[in-house]
C-alpha cells in the first residue's frame, strides 16, 4: 500500500519534471531569431520569399505561446511533432535509433556497477594489499581519462589492430540483438567499455571509501568478537550500511551518465538516439531536440524512483512514504 | 579585538607548555606531509611542466620555426595528401590533417585546458563556498530552496544544457566557461553547506554571536577558515573535472572551434585520420591524459596531507622501512584481510 502511494506520487512529481524540462528546454531554443533557422534549412543561396515559407510551413511565425500550444497539444496525444528537416516524425525516428541506445545504456550500466562495486569491495577488504594499490591507480587513470579519448583509444590499440589481422569479431558496423547475441557483444563490446570506465573508477573509489569507514564502525567489532565468520561480517553486516551512500549518490549521477553515452555513441558513430540530438542541434532541428531532452529526463526520473526503491531495501531505517 | 583574535590568543595559552616540542599549525604539518609524497612532489612538478609549455607556447613555434595555425602542404603532408609522422621533415611530433606541426598546437592547445580548468574552478568555487555556506548558514526556508537548488543542479544531465546553449548562443570559449562553471560549483556547495551546518552549531560561533557579530562575519571570518581543507581539496579535483569537460564540450564541437587548438577538438579532428595517422590522435590525448592525471594525484595527495588520520598510512607506507611493529597497531590492519596473517600487507 504504502509502495503504491510512494510510486504514484512519484511518478505525478515525475511528469512535473518532463514538464518543466521540455519548457525550459522549449523557451530556451526560441532566443534563437527564427530567420537562423529557415536560414540553417534553406542553405546560403535560399532568397527571401524561401526562408518566408520555411518558416511559415513550419509554423514558426506564430506567437511562441501558440506554437507551445500545438507541441503541447500534440505530445499529449502521443505525437512528438515532424523533424525540421526531412518531416519525418520524431517518434518514427527516435524509435527506430533507440534500440541502439538502448543496449548500449544497458550494457554499460551493467558492466558500470559490477565493475564498479566488486573492485571496490575487493580493495576495502583487502586494504593495502597489491590488488588495492593497482586497484587505486586504475581508478585514478579511468577518472582522468575523458570517454571519447578511451573509446578512441580502444579504437585505436585494439579495433584498428585486429581488423587489419582479419578478426572480424569487434566490429564498427552495427550489429543488433536480432543478428544474435556474439555478433551483438563484438558490436558492443568496446563501446561498453567506453561507457562504463570512468563511472566504474567513481564507484569503485566511493565503494571503497564507504566499506573501509563502515568496517572501522564498533558494531563491526561485536559481529567479529562474537564469533562470526569474516565472511559473514563484511558481506552481511558490514556491505549494507556501506552500499547506502553509494546508491544515494547514485540518482546524482545518471546524469553524467547520459552525457557519457552521447559521447560514446559519437566516438562509435552509432546512430542512436545520443547522435541524433548532437546532429539536430547542429541542424537547429528542434522537435528531434526536444524528443531526445524528454527521453533523457523520462530516464533520469524512472532511474531516480527505481534507485530510491533499493535505497529502501538497503537502509531499513528509510521508509518509503 | 575580533573573535579570531580571541581564539588565535586562547590557542595559543592552550599550547604554550607544549612549545618546547615546537608547534606546528594544521598548514604547516599539511605542507610537511604534502611534501614527503612522492606522487604529489611528481605531480607538482608535471603541472609546473605543461604549465611553462603553455606559457611558452610561443617559444615553441619560434624554435621549431612553424607558427600555429601556419599549413605546410608541400612537407608537412604526403604525396597522397595525409599527415606526416613524427620525426620528419623536422615536425617532432609529425603533422595534423592540416599540415600543421603537431607539437605546437600541443603547447598551445595546453593554454586553453590550463586557461578553462583554473578560471571555471575559481569562479566556481566561489560561487559554491558563499552558496554553500549561505544555505548552511541560515537553514529555514532559505536553505530549503538553495538545497533544492543545489540537489536539482547536480541531478541535472548536463550534456542537455551543454548542448542546448551550444546551439542557441552557438558554440564559443565564453559558452564553455558559463557551462563547466555552472555544473562545477554544485559539488562543491553540497560540502560546504553540510559542513557549515555541523560548524554553526560550536560553541565559538555560539561564542561570537553572543560578541555581537553579524552572520556575514561569522560565516566569513569565523566559519570559513575551518572550511578550507575540504574545499582546497574539491578545488584541486575539481579542476581535472573541468579540463575533461571543456576537451568533451570541444569533441562534440560545442566548444573551442578550429582553427584554435584545444586538446578536445584537436581529438576530434584527429578521428577522421587516426587509421592513417595514429600520432594525431596519440600525442593530445596523451597530454590530455597526462595533465588530468596529475591533477588528480595531486588532489588525492592534498586530502591525505589534510586528513589527519593520514598519519597512520604514512607511517604505515614507511613502515617496509623499519616502523613495521608500530604499523600493526593501527586500527586500519584490525580490517586487513585475515588471509593475510602477520608480517602481510603490501609488499
Amino acid at each position: 500500500m504504502a509502495l503504491t502511494r510512494f510510486l504514484i506520487r512519484r511518478i505525478l512529481s515525475g511528469i512535473l519534471v518532463l514538464w518543466i524540462v521540455s519548457l525550459a528546454a522549449f523557451l530556451l531554443f526560441f532566443l534563437r531569431p527564427r530567420d537562423t533557422v529557415a536560414r540553417e534549412l534553406g542553405g546560403k543561396t535560399a532568397t527571401a520569399p524561401i526562408l518566408a515559407l520555411i518558416t511559415k510551413t513550419l509554423g514558426l511565425s506564430q506567437p511562441i505561446y501558440v506554437q507551445y500550444w500545438q507541441y503541447l497539444y500534440r505530445l499529449v496525444h502521443g505525437n512528438l511533432g515532424y523533424s525540421y528537416v526531412d518531416g519525418e516524425a520524431v517518434k518514427t525516428i527516435l524509435a527506430q535509433d533507440l534500440p541502439r541506445t538502448a543496449s548500449l545504456v544497458v550494457g554499460g550500466a551493467l558492466l558500470w556497477l559490477i565493475v564498479g562495486l566488486s573492485v571496490g569491495i575487493l580493495s576495502a577488504v583487502r586494504a593495502r594489499s597489491f590488488f588495492d594499490r593497482f586497484a587505486t591507480f586504475g581508478v585514478l587513470t579511468g577518472i582522468s581519462m575523458p570517454t571519447f579519448v578511451l573509446g578512441q583509444l580502444l579504437l585505436l590499440a585494439i579495433f584498428l589492430p585486429l581488423n587489419e589481422h582479419g578478426f572480424t569479431w569487434i566490429t564498427d558496423s552495427y550489429q543488433g540483438l536480432s543478428q544474435g547475441v556474439v555478433p551483438w557483444l563484438g558490436y558492443y563490446l568496446l563501446p561498453w567499455i567506453t561507457l562504463a570506465t570512468v563511472q566504474a573508477a567513481i564507484y569503485t573509489r566511493l565503494s571503497r571509501g564507504s566499506l573501509v569507514d563502515t568496517l572501522g564502525e564498533d558494531y563491526i567489532r561485536t559481529a567479529r568478537a562474537k564469533g562470526l565468520t569474516e565472511r559473514r561480517v563484511i558481506y552481511r553486516h558490514g556491505l549494507r550500511a556501506a552500499l547506502t551512500p553509494v546508491v544515494s549518490q547514485l540518482g546524482i549521477d545518471i546524469g553524467g551518465f547520459l552525457g557519457g553515452v552521447v559521447v560514446t555513441e559519437q566516438v562509435f558513430n552509432m546512430g542512436g538516439i545520443g547522435q541524433d540530438s548532437v546532429a539536430a542541434i547542429s541542424q537547429g532541428n528542434l522537435p528531434v531536440i526536444l524528443g531526445f531532452v524528454l527521453i533523457a529526463a523520462l530516464f533520469v526520473v524512472v532511474a531516480n524512483i527505481i534507485v530510491d526503491m533499493v535505497y529502501a531495501v538497503l537502509d531499513p531505517r528509510v521508509r518509503i512514504s | 579585538m575580533s573573535i579570531t583574535e580571541i581564539q588565535f590568543q586562547a590557542q595559543t595559552v592552550e599550547s604554550a607548555p607544549e612549545q618546547a616540542i615546537q608547534g606546528r599549525s594544521q598548514w604547516q604539518l599539511t605542507w610537511r606531509r604534502l611534501r614527503s609524497d612522492r606522487v604529489a612532489v611528481g605531480s607538482v612538478v608535471v603541472i609546473l611542466i605543461v604549465a611553462i609549455c603553455a606559457i611558452i607556447a610561443p617559444v615553441f613555434a619560434a624554435l621549431t620555426g612553424h607558427p600555429v595555425d601556419q599549413e605546410y602542404p608541400n612537407t608537412g603532408w604526403t604525396l597522397q595528401g595525409l599527415p606526416v609522422g613524427p620525426m620528419t621533415h623536422g615536425f617532432l611530433l609529425g603533422t595534423d590533417s592540416q599540415a600543421r606541426d603537431l607539437i605546437v598546437r600541443i603547447a598551445y592547445g595546453a593554454r586553453i585546458s590550463l586557461f578553462v580548468g583554473i578560471s571555471t574552478t575559481f569562479v566556481a568555487t566561489l560561487a559554491g563556498v558563499t552558496i554553500g555556506m549561505i544555505s548552511g548558514y541560515f537553514g529555514g526556508g532559505v536553505d530549503a530552496v538553495l538545497a533544492r537548488f543545489i540537489d536539482a543542479v547536480l541531478a541535472f544531465p548536463f550534456i542537455v544544457l551543454a548542448l542546448s546553449l551550444a546551439a542557441v548562443f552557438g558554440p564559443s570559449l565564453t559558452i564553455v566557461l558559463v557551462v563547466i562553471t555552472f555544473f562545477s560549483w554544485a559539488g562543491i556547495s553540497r560540502v560546504v553547506r553540510g559542513q557549515t551546518l555541523s560548524i554553526k552549531e560550536k560553541e565559538y560561533i555560539e561564542a561570537a554571536r553572543s560578541l555581537g557579530a553579524g552572520p556575514w562575519r561569522i560565516m566569513f571570518i569565523d566559519i570559513l577558515p575551518n572550511l578550507m581543507a575540504p574545499v582546497l581539496v574539491l578545488a584541486t579535483l575539481s579542476i581535472p573535472a573541468a579540463i575533461v569537460f571543456e576537451a568533451t564540450l570541444s569533441y562534440l564541437g560545442l566548444g573551442i572551434q578550429l582553427p584554435t587548438p584545444s586538446w578536445g577538438n584537436m581529438l576530434a579532428d584527429a578521428q577522421n585520420d587516426f587509421q592513417v595517422a595514429w600520432w594525431y590522435l596519440l600525442f593530445p590525448a596523451l597530454a590530455l591524459l597526462i595533465t588530468t592525471l596529475a591533477f588528480n594525484l595531486l588532489g588525492d595527495g592534498v586530502r591525505d596531507a589534510m586528513d589527519p588520520r593520514t598519519e597512520r598510512i604514512f607511517a604505515a607506507a614507511s613502515g617496509r622501512r623499519g616502523r613495521r611493529k608500530r604499523r600493526r597497531v593501527t586500527p586500519i590492519d584490525v580490517l586487513s584481510d585475515p588471509a593475510q596473517p602477520t608480517l602481510g600487507g603490501p609488499a
